[in-house]
């Protein structure tokens, strides 16, 4: 588990990709990490040479008075051009390689729409929706669409390879390609409002089976166990306000402004990845929800201990 | 000795009011000055009281992220502090600290009594300091603005954000704005009409050059701004939809407006600094500047190009290849005449008899992490890299270096360079020294880790994080590094105001400098000359000190 865990966050910075446009942004990377690194030693050894060599002695003449040098003014100024000119062109055949124009024919393959504070992922083919945790298939050379409900978002996983942002009023897009399993973490990248820093990602990436597998479950409709607290919270949800804003497959609750719980209790995370899926913690969410996510749009309803108690049965039976 | 020279001393043609009033310092004084000395010292009391403000903003900033998952701040007050943050330091304390030194020294540089417009230049001060007291207004009127210092839409529209803040920063801004542009025109004014006989522009100190095409940038750049805030205010006081995307309007028109403005500001606030440092490293080096042409005609490139790179403000915006590669191209050719500057400078150095005063030292520390935050600044330029970096916190360590390794460490060299004219006294070279090592250490610290953090996913302006590997303990090194220059930044205020009482005497020339500021007393009387000494290259006082040595000679320049 621990092992696991550790793999798990490895996976969130720009060092560990996992795809082939996160590697070819990588290679301009490195070219350039190294061509900069050998500036920064050229200026940092003359300043120190400079330094030493003609610190100013006591009565010492005064110094010759050279003004300019043609020959090297010009090699100053040249020398930078080629090494900018190099890297233009790279970045120009990089460019091209990862963010290829996108065909007019082509429905993506997953609509990942940035709302504040939680992300939602439409996957158009299989006229299924989910919230927070996208699960993609690995080794197909995926288009992913990305809105913006509200205000600017930016979809940021390192190991994939470039962000993009979320715009209302016009839809971006990235070609991303995974070459293998596990989970790659990242965040909202454009400041968008109070809860900015708890707009986690988690890309859940999967063989195509298994990627399968997570489609057929996620396009069935939940079966509840027949406890009288678990039936007493579904009908909770469905005439207190809950059902106008979220929606479960199968049921009465359709909203759309916030998060699509269906299957929520088989998440690993909530509230966009700030804590695990567990009891205790819808509890204390449905409590007061300003406390756990201050800024978040859920409101604060009065429920009494027994609703709470019924309405955190319902949503951890939702596997 | 060569004679002294009766010329005619530039002056405003009107008499200077102030010359009626008595010169007594006392509050009224100061209050109703239209002295470009006293206005110039006011600008940048103006500067050190917001660097105070700004930095105790930050610091609660940096005590919230010490720690992953921190409960000191809550997210509402911690989005206000990053925004005033960045909007103080920008407007308040970098901008009004270079106009504090041009105000003071361009008339003095060039021979001249005073501006150009002596009543303008105090109205282009009160508003500025108006313009950050009715920003900083928004604190008792409900709510500092939190959108971040560049504001995106439609997070500054109302339904996003409903406290006035946003309002403030927009009236405070216009109103700061109204005297930065009459500074400018002032400067240009100045510049073209004052100088004293012999002075051409090609005899013009470099400072001066780079006040003056930074004037033009400014005349060019703040419109933009000016009309994205106006916009934004119809848009929130009385709903129009400028950039309301819900209601037709456009969210991307914000930030095209903001980075036409905002990206030749990044320039404004570099380019006088790289004339101060193309005063400082000649002094110190005993040298003249290496590539006076090239280091003016550079900052004349940076000027105009600096009007077609705001686009790598928006690499991730989708705007398509074609548009990022004409950006991307344009940023990576500004960045050369910008960064070859540094070659200059280490040439003028070589070969010279190098004093380390702490101007001079602070100085060479900007040759050093001004390459750092140059370098990332052209990985911004490689498109790809963008990608992957932008709005990380890769991106806040890169622009800290470029406005305090670049912008501050200039303006600092300033003070340890000009203070001893301004004041009549020498600031302390021991505890000069105390201040610079605590405050590059300090600097070095909070803002080295940032570029490994950026790498390693952690994104901009977030309240709080996870606590993934690694994180915790880099943040909590950048909160300590920014608590030892919070330290040093008291030394330096402490400093500062101790020594106009305390200090060594400086006499008029301590530096055995070069230009004309240096040729009258110090403090220089209200009546800045009587006599000025013949101008014939750029560093006539040296030409004066050393007449069987003079530059017009040495290079064959003789205006006469």
């Amino acid at each position: 588990m621990v092992l696991a865990g550790l793999w798990d966050i490895k996976q969130s910075s720009i060092f560990n990709v996992a795809s082939p446009q996160a590697d070819k942004i990588g290679a301009v990377g490195n070219g350039f990490l190294v061509a900069a690194t050998g500036m920064f030693l050229l200026v940092a050894v003359l300043t120190v040479y400079i330094c030493r060599r003609y610190r100013a002695r006591a009565g010492g003449p005064e110094p010759a008075q050279t003004s300019g040098n043609r020959k090297l003014e010009i090699m100053m100024v040249g020398v930078p051009l080629l090494m900018v000119t190099f890297f233009f062109f790279w970045s120009l055949k990089t460019m091209s390689a990862v963010l290829p124009p996108r065909p007019a024919n082509r429905t993506p393959d997953v609509i990942i729409t940035g709302h504040q504070y939680w992300w939602q992922a439409d996957y158009p083919a299989n006229r299924i929706s989910t919230a927070n945790e996208i699960h993609l298939p690995v080794g197909r050379k995926l288009l992913v669409a990305l809105r913006a409900a509200d205000v600017i978002h930016d979809w940021w996983v390192p190991a994939l390879g470039a962000k993009m942002d979320m715009i209302p009023g016009t839809e971006n897009y990235l070609w991303i390609t995974i070459t293998r399993p596990g989970t790659y973490l990242g965040g909202c990248s454009e400041f968008c409002g109070q809860e900015h820093a708890w707009m986690r990602i988690r890309v859940i990436a999967q063989e195509p089976k298994d990627y399968e597998q997570w489609l057929v479950s996620q396009a069935a409709i939940d079966k509840l166990p027949a406890d009288s607290l678990t039936t007493k919270g579904a009908g909770l949800f469905m005439h207190a306000s809950c059902s106008s804003c979220h929606s479960i497959r199968g049921t009465a609750a359709v909203g759309t402004d916030g998060p699509d719980l269906s299957h929520f209790a088989g998440r690993r995370t909530m509230l966009t990845g700030i804590q695990k899926v567990s009891k205790q913690n819808i509890y204390l969410w449905l409590l007061d929800p300003q406390k756990v996510k201050p800024g978040a749009h859920m409101p604060k309803f009065i429920f009494g201990r027994d609703s709470l108690l019924a309405l955190t049965a319902y949503l951890s039976s939702l596997k | 000795m060569s004679r002294l020279e009766h010329i005619r001393i530039p002056e405003p043609e009107k008499p200077l009011p102030g010359l009626t009033i008595s010169s007594d310092q006392g509050l009224i004084q100061w209050l109703s000055s239209v002295d470009h000395k006293q206005i110039g010292i006011m600008y940048l009391w103006l500067s050190v009281l917001f660097i105070l403000v700004g930095g105790i903003e930050i610091l609660l900033v940096r005590i919230q992220l010490a720690v992953p998952n921190n409960h000191f701040l809550n997210p509402e007050v911690f989005n206000q502090l990053f925004t005033m943050h960045g909007t103080t330091m920008i407007f308040f304390v970098l901008a009004p600290a270079i106009f504090g030194f041009a105000t003071y020294f361009v008339p003095l540089m060039i021979g001249a009594n005073d501006m150009a417009f002596p009543r303008m230049n105090a109205f282009s001060f009160w508003c500025t300091l108006f313009g950050g007291l009715l920003l900083y207004f928004s604190y008792l009127a409900g709510g500092a603005p939190d959108a971040g210092w560049f504001n995106y839409a439609p997070l500054n529209q109302f339904s996003y954000s409903s406290s006035p803040g946003i309002d403030y920063y927009c009236s405070g801004l216009l109103l700061a704005g109204i005297g930065t542009v009459s500074a400018s025109v002032n400067f240009i004014v100045t510049i073209f009409r004052l100088r004293v006989d012999g002075m051409g522009l090609k005899q013009m100190p470099v400072f001066v050059w780079m006040i003056l095409i930074n004037s033009f940038l400014i005349l060019a750049a703040f419109p933009s701004l000016n009309a994205a805030l106006v916009m934004l205010l119809l848009d929130r006081e009385l709903h129009a939809h400028f950039f309301n995307p819900g209601n037709g309007g456009s969210a991307l028109l914000w930030q095209h407006l903001f980075w036409l403005f905002g990206h030749p500001e990044v320039y404004i606030l570099i380019l006088p600094v790289f004339g101060i440092f193309s005063e400082v490293f000649p002094v110190f080096s005993r040298k003249p500047i290496f590539g006076y042409g090239f280091v003016v005609a550079s900052g004349v490139a940076i000027a105009l190009l600096a009007f077609g790179v705001w686009v790598h403000h928006m690499f991730a915006t989708g705007l398509g290849n074609t548009v990022n590669n004409f950006f991307a191209a344009s940023s990576l050719l500004i960045g050369v005449p910008t960064g070859v500057k540094i070659f200059n400078w280490l040439a003028t150095m070589y070969g010279g008899s190098i004093r380390f005063s702490v101007a001079m030292l602070f100085a060479i520390a900007f040759l050093v992490e001004f390459t750092i935050g140059g370098l990332t600044g052209i990985s911004f330029a490689i498109v790809p890299i963008d990608w992957q970096l932008t709005d990380t916190y890769y991106v806040v360590a890169h622009l800290h270096y470029v406005f305090i390794g670049g912008s501050l460490f200039g303006l600092i060299s300033g003070i340890f360079y000009w203070y001893p004219k301004i004041s009549g006294r020498m600031l302390s070279e021991k505890m000069g020294r105390w201040f610079f090592w605590l405050f590059v250490i300090g600097f070095n610290l909070t803002f080295l880790v940032q570029h490994a953090l950026g790498a390693m996913g952690m994104p901009r302006r977030v309240y709080t994080y996870p606590d993934l590997p690694g994180w915790g303990i880099l943040n909590m090194i950048s909160s300590l590094g920014g608590g030892l220059m919070g330290i040093a930044v008291c030394l330096l205020v402490y400093m500062l105001f101790t020594s106009r009482k305390t200090g060594q005497i400086a006499g008029s020339d301590p530096w055995d400098a070069n230009t004309l500021e240096w040729t009258t007393t110090s403090p220089p009387p209200l009546k800045n000359f009587n006599l000025v000494i013949p101008v014939r290259s750029t560093r006539p006082f040296r030409d004066w000190k050393r007449p069987d040595d003079t530059d017009w000679a040495r290079e064959g320049v003789n205006n006469e």
